[in-house]
């Protein structure tokens, strides 16, 4: 039989050495172990961390895949995202819920099953798409939805679900996923065969000063979206005064419709451990955490084998490489379902056991990050192209891309397009031939940088350049055909920033919900110039008062739609020939009443 | 002296010292920059953002933003007044604020700030939220309707009181105050006499119970001066 709880779990406290910086991993165990972090179980971890009780309650109720009520042994995420919606998510949605007997949200009376929405989980190409516990199910359909259903019912055991197994390492026996690499073009830096250790062992007969020459010389700038100078970054890191220095790799790629990282992970994940090697000698530090999301959870035993080998090829560990007293080493950070946790400061305190919500700067991380220490926070695609230049020389990288955007991109193309998948293409590239070889229709709008990126864009676009001064992006490229309705697109982006904003700041947390209303209200043919007015305003504030990027960019699928497709909202906007306000709807206000007081109105 | 920083204030030059925020220095300099969740006694947190001002054309927080060197800071200005209205009316349509019969009427930030600023009916709909109430304390009344999520208790009780009582829970518009405890305030650590937790709350969320409506209307806190006027009226070194 199994161990009492607090027995069973004081021993998981005791693993992580009951250190409240573990606080993750103790709550994801326990999660694992009991589907939920119940009122006793915070009580017990409360008592062993020695922390109080309300911090270990605000800790699970902030991050999404843990719960204070027990979820079924099963829970089946389905992505929300706008182009798995598109794409059939919400009948196969249905499916799920008419075949279980429950709606989303619910879990079914045996305690067996659990169905819930989540955020975009990185798998746009293949959309519909769902987690079952850390296994992922992709391109469903409402079939498929039913007998996966059935097949639970009887096996219980979502790996079994795994049919066809997808490409490349979604192979390994230790990922066996069914989820497709889509590589759809490879170019020189990320794609490109790279031989384990030879950059790192450049690296080491270098000094750490000529390598971040190297990396400003080759002028690369941050993959994830920001753009910030690598190597700035990196010698800001390092001349910071401090007991260590760590480098943390942010692989939280939650941007909707961006899966980049994903690919990279699965596919080049040695080349991103050097780029951090390398990055720990250049920065004086021992320690780095590759910060994964939650979502990625099926790709975790494999990155932990790849890093225990390269421990055993002297590639990790104690005098790497034979480099007398050069000590590094990598852990993985599991996430728990917070897109927050992908801006760096929210993602070091989540590295730390705390609540996802981003901090005050001034300290930046690189004075003062993880644990106090200086720290600096790179992409994914950053790190492997950090240890690409090293191996190749800054003069390789800079050649390619443009004067202002050295390098290679990947990008995730996903939406209504004949290929879509992950594309290496140089910087500079145009939208229009970005499009062409995604096969994607000559007339569509393109939603480029994802939800929070500064562009939705039209036709009249194309011609425009990827690259950090023109069409920026992380890497997510949404097409939406003409027929899409933009205004639902928009209203799911929305949706998407209320789910996520922490709740820290009142413009993030407050303005949103009512630029959700804003959009309803357009939505449903009632709204006015004025609403509209009142709306960019509203839009406004929330961008110059936010405290992090989450509210600072949460408004663009509105000011962009705006901007660009203003006919979108013209033609919605109401019209009265009886001289009432057509912003006044009688019913909708005495439902209003109703929803407050909770009782329907006296009809009499 | 080497670590005076000279900036400009809505126009007026000012001194303050390294390590100042915008808000210090410009309190010193006799000049009010709005806050809520913002107090002397506690350390910067940056949530209610009213505090925003422009610092050489970009949005700062004056509580959190140190003071720099020739720095052009607009502090009050039309656009600063139209975010902080904005920020204002956000605040009462995510809660449930009855001014007309709250115990704090008088005594409260935000209602006061709502006064300076001119802010009469929000243009918002009001999201009215179900929100819990803690009554479970014989001498303090927690009532979530009225709580602004500014964190003064949660970082009075941690900085000033040394305990934990309070910290948030959930997040988003989900994000509410908890209790440290499992079934409320009467089995958590708080001392109602002398916990600085209760006392910094700057509207009617935390209250203390027998003292309502002890002051009159007219010679209450904010019936006198608008909020702030202390500040304004004695400039360090005037």
């Amino acid at each position: 039989m199994s161990d009492s709880l607090p027995t069973a779990i004081r021993a998981i406290c005791d693993q992580f050495e009951n250190d409240p910086h573990r606080m993750m991993d103790i709550a994801r165990a326990v999660q694992h172990r009991f589907n939920c972090v119940s009122p006793a179980a915070m009580d017990i971890i409360a008592a062993a961390l020695d922390v109080a009780r309300v911090e270990v309650e605000s800790f699970v109720s902030f991050y999404t895949f843990l719960s204070e009520e027990p979820t079924g042994d099963i829970v089946i995420r389905l992505c929300n995202d706008i182009v798995d919606r598109f794409h059939g998510g919400d009948e196969v949605a249905a499916a799920f819920a008419q075949e279980l007997g429950i709606q989303p949200g619910q879990t079914t009376s045996d305690l067996r099953i659990s169905l819930a929405y989540t955020a975009c989980i990185g798998m746009s190409d293949q959309a519909p798409a769902a987690l079952v516990n850390d296994v992922v199910v992709t391109e469903l359909s409402t079939d498929k939805a039913r007998r996966i259903v059935r097949d639970l019912k009887e096996h219980r055991n979502p790996q079994r679900l795994v049919e066809k197994l997808g490409d490349g390492n979604n192979t390994h026996p230790l990922v066996q996923s069914m989820v497709r690499n889509c590589i759809r073009r490879e170019g020189p830096v990320i794609f490109a065969p790279f031989e384990s250790g030879k950059a790192l062992r450049k690296a080491l007969s270098m000094s750490p000063a000529e390598i971040i020459r190297n990396i400003k010389t080759s002028r690369l700038r941050g993959r994830g979206g920001a753009g910030f100078p690598t190597g700035i970054k990196w010698e800001f890191t390092r001349a910071a005064p401090g007991r260590t220095r760590y480098i943390i790799c942010n692989a939280d790629e939650g941007e909707p419709g961006t899966f980049k990282d994903r690919v990279i992970l699965t596919e080049r994940p040695d080349l991103l451990f050097e780029g951090m090697t390398i990055g720990g000698y250049a920065l004086g530090g021992s320690e780095g955490i590759v910060y994964l999301r939650g979502e990625y959870a099926y790709l975790q035993r494999f990155l932990e084998e790849v890093l225990h080998q390269r421990r055993a090829a002297g590639l990790l560990g104690k005098n790497i490489a034979g480099k007398e007293g050069f000590d590094f080493d990598i852990r993985i950070q599991m996430g728990a379902g917070a897109y927050i946790c992908g801006a760096e400061t929210a993602l070091i305190n989540s590295c730390e056991g705390r609540r996802g919500d981003p901090r005050n700067r001034p300290p930046f991380p690189a004075q003062e990050g993880y644990l106090g220490q200086p720290t600096c926070v790179n992409n994914v695609e950053t790190l492997c192209c950090v240890a690409r230049i090293v191996e190749r020389g800054a003069a390789f990288f800079a050649q390619l891309g443009t004067q202002a955007s050295t390098g290679t991109k990947l990008l995730s193309i996903s939406g209504d397009c004949k290929q879509p998948g992950v594309y290496e293409v140089p910087f500079g590239i145009s939208l229009r031939e970005v499009l062409q070889m995604a096969g994607a229709p000559c007339d569509a709008a393109v939603q480029v940088g994802g939800p929070s990126g500064d562009q939705m864009v039209g036709a009249d676009a194309y011609d425009r350049a990827i690259c950090y001064d023109d069409l920026a992006t992380g890497g997510a490229i949404v097409v939406f055909a003409q027929e899409r309705d933009l205004l639902e697109v928009v209203d799911s982006y929305m949706e998407f920033f209320v789910d996520e904003s922490c709740g820290y700041c009142t413009p993030c947390r407050v303005g949103n919900v009512l630029l959700k209303k804003c959009i309803e209200k357009v939505i449903a043919g009632r709204a006015t110039p004025t609403d509209i007015e009142q709306m960019r305003r509203l839009c406004s504030t929330i961008k110059s008062t936010s405290r992090c990027g989450l509210g600072q960019t949460s408004p663009n699928p509105i000011l962009t739609t705006l901007k660009n497709f203003p006919a979108l909202y013209e033609r919605q906007l109401a019209k009265t020939d009886n001289g009432l306000q057509p912003g006044f709807n009688l019913e909708n206000a005495r439902s209003e009443a109703s929803r407050i007081v909770g009782r329907a109105p006296v009809r009499q | 002296m080497s670590d005076t920083i000279q900036f400009v204030l809505d126009g007026k030059a000012v001194k303050g010292q390294a390590g100042q925020t915008i808000m210090q220095a410009a309190e010193n300099a006799g000049v009010y920059v709005p806050r809520l969740c913002a107090h002397k006694d506690l350390k910067p947190y940056g949530a209610c953002r009213i505090c925003t001002v422009f610092v050489n054309g970009r949005p700062e927080s004056a509580c959190t933003q140190p003071i720099a060197e020739g720095a052009i800071v607009e502090n009050d200005s039309e656009k600063t007044r139209q975010l902080r209205r904005e920020l204002l009316e956000m605040l009462f349509v995510e809660g449930n604020h009855f001014c007309m019969f709250c115990e704090k009427s008088g005594h409260c930030e935000l209602q006061a700030l709502a006064y300076r600023y001119g802010v009469t009916a929000p243009q918002f709909p009001y999201l009215a939220p179900q929100r819990e109430i803690d009554a479970s304390h014989p001498h303090i009344f927690l009532d979530r309707n009225r709580c602004i999520l500014c964190a003064r208790c949660v970082r009075a009780s941690r900085e000033i009181d040394k305990k934990n009582v309070f910290q948030f829970v959930g997040r988003g518009i989900d994000k509410r105050i908890g209790v440290n405890s499992s079934s409320g305030l009467a089995a958590s650590e708080l001392d109602a006499a002398t916990d600085r937790a209760v006392d910094l709350c700057p509207v009617g969320a935390i209250l203390r119970r027998h003292t309502a409506y002890a002051t009159p209307i007219g010679q209450r806190l904010y019936d006198i001066d608008p909020i702030g006027s202390d500040l304004e009226k004695t400039p360090v070194g005037a």
